[in-house]
This record gives structure tokens, sequence and C-alpha cells, in this order.
């Protein structure tokens, strides 16, 4: 018998017939089917209980309350607290998202230090005794004015506890970055008296005069102002929007009214004239309680006739009457201003002269109207106890601005500050002329950042205290924006275990001031944050950490303010955008969009998903522009171009609009950030680098909305 | 005759000389690859196939039933409907922490191992589905009334955990294509294949469902 091909071939052929009335073939198939469906390097969630625990969300000023989904003690997603009196169960897509702000790629893991032109890790300890020293050399040396603030909050007790360090150290430089509310603030101080808030009962008002608010834009709260929109439709309660661009805001509104940027408080004293002249006010409530009314319409009527008004304007004359027979006639008319999302500080005169007009409609401390109360103070801090050295600093002159500190750094040779404290704040990307910012900081000699993003500031800083999200952390949240007529102060509360090296603030800067001992440390009794919040908020710290949150003012006061029309009688000066028309003959302006983040928060990669390709496509950025300035310029849709201003150049692709006046450039605000996040960073360009600080006089705060430009193509 | 023409011929005659025997190696080698691959197959391939892997320590189904009377003491339905599964250790501890422990090797293993340094017990659970099925335990339990015995057989009966065999190439716990290699099954509780859960479905409800009910 030999070995041959047949012999192979009948084993070939047996095993295949083997095989084939086995269960191999059979169950080898099934498997490799179900195995492309498993990938084994798909992570896969655990499985466990499902729990909720509410919390406040602090990305913006919306303080909305937030509930999250916990499986097995693990946050999953975060979703809108039911019946919270701010956005009762709504969210917006930013808090959705706030769990990816746990793990951005820029969160900064532990304490760090500046080494040359890089970090270093360094311990707590470490960084807590370096400030120390600095700090305490400053202090010898008894230059305690030299240290300041900026912070993005100005209430609150983390915010309370900053001021207090720098009170008892013997500074008066804590600044808060200023927005819409800040000059609403001085707005209601000076027309209703000092320690006045002043806020809008949107969502109970007949009429709402919009200069400029971006309702569904961010504006207030915005998950409340979203609802408060939807539910006016319904209603037929109107709005008005007046701005100069197409909003989505005004899109959705009754009526858009273009305007000239920058002519809204000649507008808003327009419709005070023909409303005072054909005696369609509240005359019992302006007869009653007022000062200076008689200078006021003696103004009017020198300088803001309707003539004269639709000329500045370019609005239509008989347009304009019937706005002021429109809001004058109106059940509870609320008139309201700060532009987009209300980020900047707004001009003073716009916001009196739009103050005015709800004062003239007699709306004010009413449901559906205008709040004007005191501020509640929740927090009970025992007296500050100042040594001599304090004092004396203390009793130095402050500057009227965090922007005037910094144009002084930048103006002088050597920094009058030898130390700044950044806290929930990135002025090197959010404040206008950002280069300069810069620049300015590079001279401040010791910064220290307690941000938890490495973000444009904290890149410039000297030692960088990370700070725990508002997943991670207890604080304290007040509803302190002019948009939420209702005061609730909410508890952000740790919900997750901190992902990082990280601490709060509040215990960053007890920390600080033990380590400075003697009279500063004396002034901080609490061993740690969370035992200080609650010894500080004893009376409702119960409710607080029961329900979550506590309604501080739910309703208007029973007096009537009295209308001071001094403040805006004595001539205040509106804001106009800087650069000369001949060179610049266009003018850019800011647009906020829901989408993008705004004020010192990246976006996150979820949310800068979802921006439209007619803002960014790719790392470009496009400006929208009206086509008839287009075909001027001769640019066509996607054009490359080039926006020049007094400050700085940009190139953009060109976004053809026809809901944006002839004349104008329009750039998202919240694009162009240069932070180590693959997502975010470098799209688009930062608008605030092309635009110049212009400093609003009444309050010495910034209040530049626009710039003068030119564009051409590239 | 040509050169040819000869080798052929000899070559048609050595065929026919040596045929019979060259089939006859081909029948042989055909049936020993038909035997050795087809056993194989039955025998050696499921070994292959599957790793097996013992729990952390035995757990005695038996005796906790007879102590606590029901499977849903420790595998019950949550407040929101959702199914607790394998009860973790706190919810051991509820009993085990006032009780004192008994003196087998398995206890003194749950003891020193897990609640002494507080880790949960990484049971294998046998009737583990992936992660691309939804199942409501309510479901079928409340909505169709079913017993636990209908899917997971008498486990509760059971005093030793068996080994836990894991498909190589899936991940799959063995349980779901059922022990026998053919797939084929004897009780309800042998093999829950998504084709198991369609069948009774279909018999249930008219209809074996639509994808998306379970695969969401």
């Amino acid at each position: 018998m030999k070995v041959d091909r047949r012999s192979f071939l009948g084993l070939g052929l047996g095993a295949v017939a083997g095989a084939a009335v086995s269960p191999v073939a059979m169950k080898l198939t099934d498997d490799s089917s179900i195995w492309t469906q498993n990938w084994p390097w798909t992570p896969v969630p655990h499985d466990g209980e499902v729990t909720f625990e509410n919390s406040v969300c602090s990305l913006c000023k919306g303080s909305c309350g937030i509930s999250i989904r916990k499986v097995a003690g693990r946050a999953i997603k975060i979703e809108g607290q039911t019946d919270h009196p701010n956005n009762n169960g709504g969210i917006c897509l930013h808090g959705i998202a706030g769990l990816q702000y746990l793990y951005d790629p820029t969160r900064i893991k532990s304490p760090l230090k500046k080494n040359g032109k890089k970090f270093e890790e360094i311990s707590w300890e470490d960084a807590i005794s370096h400030i120390a020293e600095k700090l305490t050399s400053i202090r010898d040396e008894k230059k305690t004015e030299n240290i300041a603030c900026i912070s993005g909050n100005e209430t609150g007790s983390v915010a309370e506890l900053y001021k207090r360090f720098f009170k008892v150290f013997g500074s008066n430089n804590f600044y808060s970055v200023p927005s819409m509310d800040t000059t609403w603030k001085t707005t209601a101080s000076e027309m209703h008296g000092k320690n006045n808030s002043l806020s809008f009962d949107l969502e109970n008002a007949g009429f709402i005069l919009s200069f400029g608010a971006g309702l569904i834009e961010g504006w207030g709260s915005p998950v409340q102002c979203f609802k408060t929109n939807a539910a006016r439709q319904k209603k037929g309660v109107k709005l008005f929007q007046i701005e100069p661009r197409l909003s989505n805001t005004a899109a959705g509104a009754d009526k858009w009214i273009p305007i000239k940027p920058g002519t809204e408080a000649d507008l808003a004293l327009g419709l005070c004239h023909i409303i005072i002249k054909e005696e369609i006010y509240d005359i019992s409530y302006i007869s009653k309680y007022n000062y200076d009314f008689k200078a006021f319409s003696k103004m009017l009527d020198k300088d803001y006739t309707p003539e004269k008004v639709a000329e500045k304007t370019g609005i239509d004359l008989t347009l304009i009457k019937q706005l002021a027979h429109k809001f004058a006639w109106a059940d509870n008319p609320v008139a309201i201003a700060g532009k987009g999302r209300g980020d900047i500080a707004g001009d003073a005169k716009e916001f009196a002269a739009v103050h005015a007009l709800n004062c003239l409609a007699g709306n004010i401390n009413k449901k559906g109207g205008v709040w004007v109360n005191r501020k509640k103070n929740y927090l009970k801090f025992p007296l500050e106890n100042l040594d001599n050295t304090a004092r004396k600093g203390f009793a130095k002159p402050r500057y009227t601005s965090f922007q005037s500190l910094i144009s002084q750094i930048g103006e002088s040779s050597e920094s009058p500050i030898q130390a700044l404290f950044i806290l929930n704040a990135n002025p090197c990307y959010t404040m206008h002329d950002s280069d300069k910012i810069i620049e300015a900081f590079e001279k401040i000699p010791f910064k220290v950042s307690f941000s938890s993003f490495m973000d444009e500031t904290a890149q410039l800083s000297d030692i960088i205290l990370p700070s725990h999200t508002f997943l991670e952390r207890y604080e304290d949240i007040p509803s302190d924006s002019a948009g939420i007529a209702r005061k609730t102060v909410g508890l952000c509360k740790p919900v997750v275990n901190p992902v990082f090296n990280t601490k709060n603030q509040g215990d960053a800067i007890l920390m600080i001031a033990k380590a400075l001992k003697g009279k500063v440390a004396d002034n901080f009794p609490w061993d740690n944050y969370e035992k200080c919040l609650k010894s500080l908020t004893k009376n409702i710290w119960s409710a607080l950490s029961d329900k979550g949150y506590v309604v501080l003012t739910s309703k208007p006061s029973y007096s009537k303010p009295s209308a001071e029309f001094s403040y805006i009688a004595n001539g205040l000066k509106s804001v106009e955008a800087q650069g000369d028309k001949k060179s610049f003959p266009l003018t850019l302006i800011s647009i906020d969009n829901m989408r993008i983040a705004g004020g010192e928060i990246s976006s996150s990669p979820f949310a800068i998903k979802t921006v439209s390709d007619k803002v960014i496509k790719g790392t470009d950025i496009l400006v929208e522009i009206n086509p008839e300035t287009a075909k001027k310029a001769r640019l066509a849709q996607g054009n490359k171009a080039k926006i020049t201003t007094p400050v700085g150049s940009a190139t953009v692709r060109v976004n053809l609009f026809e809901g944006i006046m002839p004349g104008l450039i329009g750039m998202a605000q919240g694009l162009g950030h240069t932070i180590d996040n693959k997502f975010v960073a470098d799209k688009g360009v930062n608008i605030n680098k092309l635009i110049a600080p212009v400093i609003e006089p009444s309050s010495g705060q910034d209040a530049a909305w626009g710039i003068a430009a030119s564009i051409s193509k590239v | 005759m040509s050169e040819k023409e000869k080798k052929t011929e000899s070559c048609t005659e050595g065929e026919k000389t040596e045929g019979d025997s060259g089939l006859g190696l081909g029948v042989l080698f055909f049936l020993i690859a038909f035997v050795v691959v087809f056993l194989s197959g039955w025998l050696l391939f499921p070994k292959l196939l599957y790793s097996k892997k013992e729990q952390p320590f035995n757990f005695n189904h038996a005796l906790h039933t007879s102590e606590t009377g029901s499977c849903d003491t420790c595998h019950y339905l949550r407040e929101d409907g959702s199914f607790n599964g394998i009860p973790d250790l706190a919810s051991c501890m509820e009993c085990h922490e006032e009780e004192p422990m008994g003196d087998t090797e398995d206890e003194r293993i749950f003891c020193e191992e897990y609640v002494a340094n507080e880790k949960e017990v990484p049971w294998f659970v046998y009737s583990k589905q992936p992660d691309c099925v939804f199942f409501s335990h309510a479901a079928h339990i409340q909505g169709a009334g079913m017993d636990c015995e209908s899917c997971h057989g008498y486990i509760g009966e059971s005093e030793e955990c068996r080994p836990y065999e894991e498909n190589r190439i899936t991940g799959y716990s063995r349980d779901i294509w059922g022990k026998n290699i053919w797939g084929i099954k004897k009780h309800s509780w042998d093999r829950m294949k998504m084709d198991d859960c369609a069948k009774c479905h279909k018999e249930e409800t008219g209809s074996q469902g639509a994808c998306f009910q379970c695969h969401k």
C-alpha cells in the first residue's frame, strides 16, 4: 500500500465531512458574528441602582436646579430639577453636557507652579506656603493695597470669603467681572436709592419690549427665559425685539425692529418723550414719587423729539409712535436691556432710559413688572477684625474697575499690583483687546489662579490652585441676575468624588489665610469650607440642604420706590464704537449664540458639535454680512476675508445674511480659544481680540458693544 | 509503440493493478479524519471554546432560600422597577452583620477577603446577557407573572456553584448558548438566545416583538 494523492484527498474529505456533522462550523459562525457585535474593547457602563441627587448648575448665572442621575454611585446624566423655581425641570445644552467638564482635557490635575515657561506639579502644602511667603513679604513691606483679585462672582460665600481675605489683609482691590447685572445694579441704586436691586418678572409680564436682550440666547436665567418665551407665545403676550440683527429671539418675536447699534438709548428716550407728551404714563405713580421729572421731560423736549430719534436710530417715525403707544397701553409692560446674553456691562444711558420707560408705565413692584428690592443677605459673617496694616491698606483708594486697573498696569513700566488672584474668571480671553490684557498680565509679578481648567489666564499664572468643578464641591449659589425676578439661593453639592487632586476654592482661601497667621488667620476661624458654609447659612442650612434651594424673595416689596430721573436728566453719554469711520467704514458687533458657552467657561465638546456650520466650518469662523454690504466689498458666500479693526485683524469666512443690517459685521462670541483642548480650541477667532474697550464714564466699566471695522477679500 | 504510448499503457496497467488498495487507503484516511474531526468537534471543541472559572467562593443557594424563604429576598425589584440582580456586599451585610458567621471555609473567605476589605464579591453571573440587550425583569415577573425557574431553572435548590464557563470568542456565559454544544434544549431554561425570547414571545403574545424592544 502506498500513501498517495487519493489518501490525502480522503483525509481532507473525511475532515470536512467530520466537521460538517460536528457542531464546530455552526457554533463558530454564530460566535464570530456575536463577536463582531460585542467588541471587547468597547466600554460597557456599570449596572446598578439608579439614584438622583439635587444640586445647582453654576456654568452660568442662571442658577438652575439640577438633578444628577447616578447608577451605582456613578454620575451618568444631568437633568433639570423638577419644581425648581428657576428652571422647573428644564435644562440647557451646556448643563446637560456638564459631566464632560469633569474629564475636560484642560482640567488641572494638581497644584502647579511655573518654573521658567513650564508648569511643574507641587503639593498643596508647598503651593500654599509659597503663596503665604509672597504675601507675607508684601504685608511686611506694608504694601498690602498692592494685591488684587478678579472674581467671576460678586456674591455667594466663596466670593465673600475672598473679599474678607482682601479686607483683613489690607486691600480694597477686589473686583468682579462686569456684566449687564453690574449696570442694572447701578441703575437701581441711582434711580431708586442705594442698596436696591432690580429684576424683571417676565413670566407674568403683559408685553415685553426688549432692547437686544437675547431671551433665547442665554439672557438672565436661560432656561427660565426659554420657558417664559414659550409660555408667552401661548398666552398671546407680545414681544417686540429691537436690535440690529435678526437673532433667534428676534425671529421668534412678534415684531423685530432693526436699529442702528448704539442708538438704543435714543429710541428709549424718544419713546419716553411721546409717552410723556401724550400723557399716557402712570400719572399717579410719577406725580407721587419722582425727582427731577420736569428736568427729564425738558431734556426730552430738547433732544429726543420723534423726528430727531427717527433720524438717529434709522427707525420709521410712525413705527416709533406705534411702539410708544403699544408700550404705554399694554397691561404690565416691561422694557429690558442687556445685549445678547448680557455678558458685558451695559451702556448706563441705555439702561437708565429703558428703565425710565418702566417707571413711566408705573409697572414697578407689581406682579409682571420690575421688582425693586433691597438686597437680602442670607450669609451671617462675623465682623472683620482688622489690624493697623490692614486698616491703612484697605483705606487706600481703589480703581474704578478692573479694566482701569489693567489699563494702569499696561501703561506703567512696573505693575502697581504685586500679586493678583484670579477666581472663576478668564480675563485674558473675555476682556476686550485681549492681546493688550495679556501684555499687562505678564507685567504682574505674581499671579495665582484658582481655575479648574488650564484656560488662557491660568496659562499665564505663576501658581495654580486647581478648584473642584461644580459637581465636586459644596457652594451656595445665589441667583442675583436681573433676569430672575424671584431671588433664590441654591446649594451646589459634591455629587462625585473629586476626579483629580483639587480643592474647594473656599478651602483654598482658608488655607492661605491660616498660613499667613496673625490677625489674618484669626478672621477665618473655620476648620474647613464645608463647616464655614454651614455656620454662615445657619438660619437656612437645613432647608437648603434638604430641598436644594431656598427662596429668599418670592414677591416684590409692598412699597413703591421713588423714581429719580435726575440720574438720566443730568446727561449720561452713550457708549460709541471706537474707530475712525473713514478707514473703518463698517461696524463689528458680537453675536451671542446659545450653543456656544459664554464668559470664562469654554464650550464642552458636546455643545461645540451642535454649532451650525454657518458659524464655524472646520476651524474657520463665519461672519454675518448683509448681501448689500458684501456686494460693495466684492465678497460672496464662503469667501475668505480679512477683518481689520483699530486693535487687530483676523481671517474669516463670509456668510451672507439678510437678517443683519447693512454696514455691520456680526461675529460669534466664545470661539477662538487657545487652550489645549482639541475639541474646542483653535476654532474660529476670539472676537474680544478685535474690540477695543470703551469706558462708560459713569461706571468706569468697559461697555464696548462693537468697534469700527473694515473687511477685504483675501 | 512509441515511447509515449508505452508510458500511457504502463500507467493504465499500474492503475488497474493497484486501484483497489489505493481506494481502500483513501477510505481509511477518510474514516480516520472523519472520526477524529467529528469527535473533536463534539468533545474537544467545547473544552477549547469555553474557559472555566471558579466562583470566588461557593455560595449555597439552598441554604439561603431555606433561611429567607424566597428568591426575591435577595434578588428583588427596586422601587423604580429595575432589578437589583446579584445583591451587593451591603445587602449581604444586612443579615450577616448581626448573625455570627458560620464556620465553613467559604464564609471565612467571604469575611476575610471581602467583608473586612469592604470589597464587592466579583461573582460570575451565569445568566448575564450582553450589554446590547435591554431586559426588564419587572415586565416578566409582574407583567407576565412568570416564575424565576422558567428562565433560571432550579438554581435556588443548588448547594454548590458550578464553574462559570465563558466563551472565549464572545465573552458570553455558556448558559446563553446552553450546555449542549448543538444548542439542543430540553427545558425552557436550558438556553437563552434571542430566538428563545422570540419563541416564547410569539407563543405568549402572538408576536415575536420588534428589534427595538430589546435592542434599544
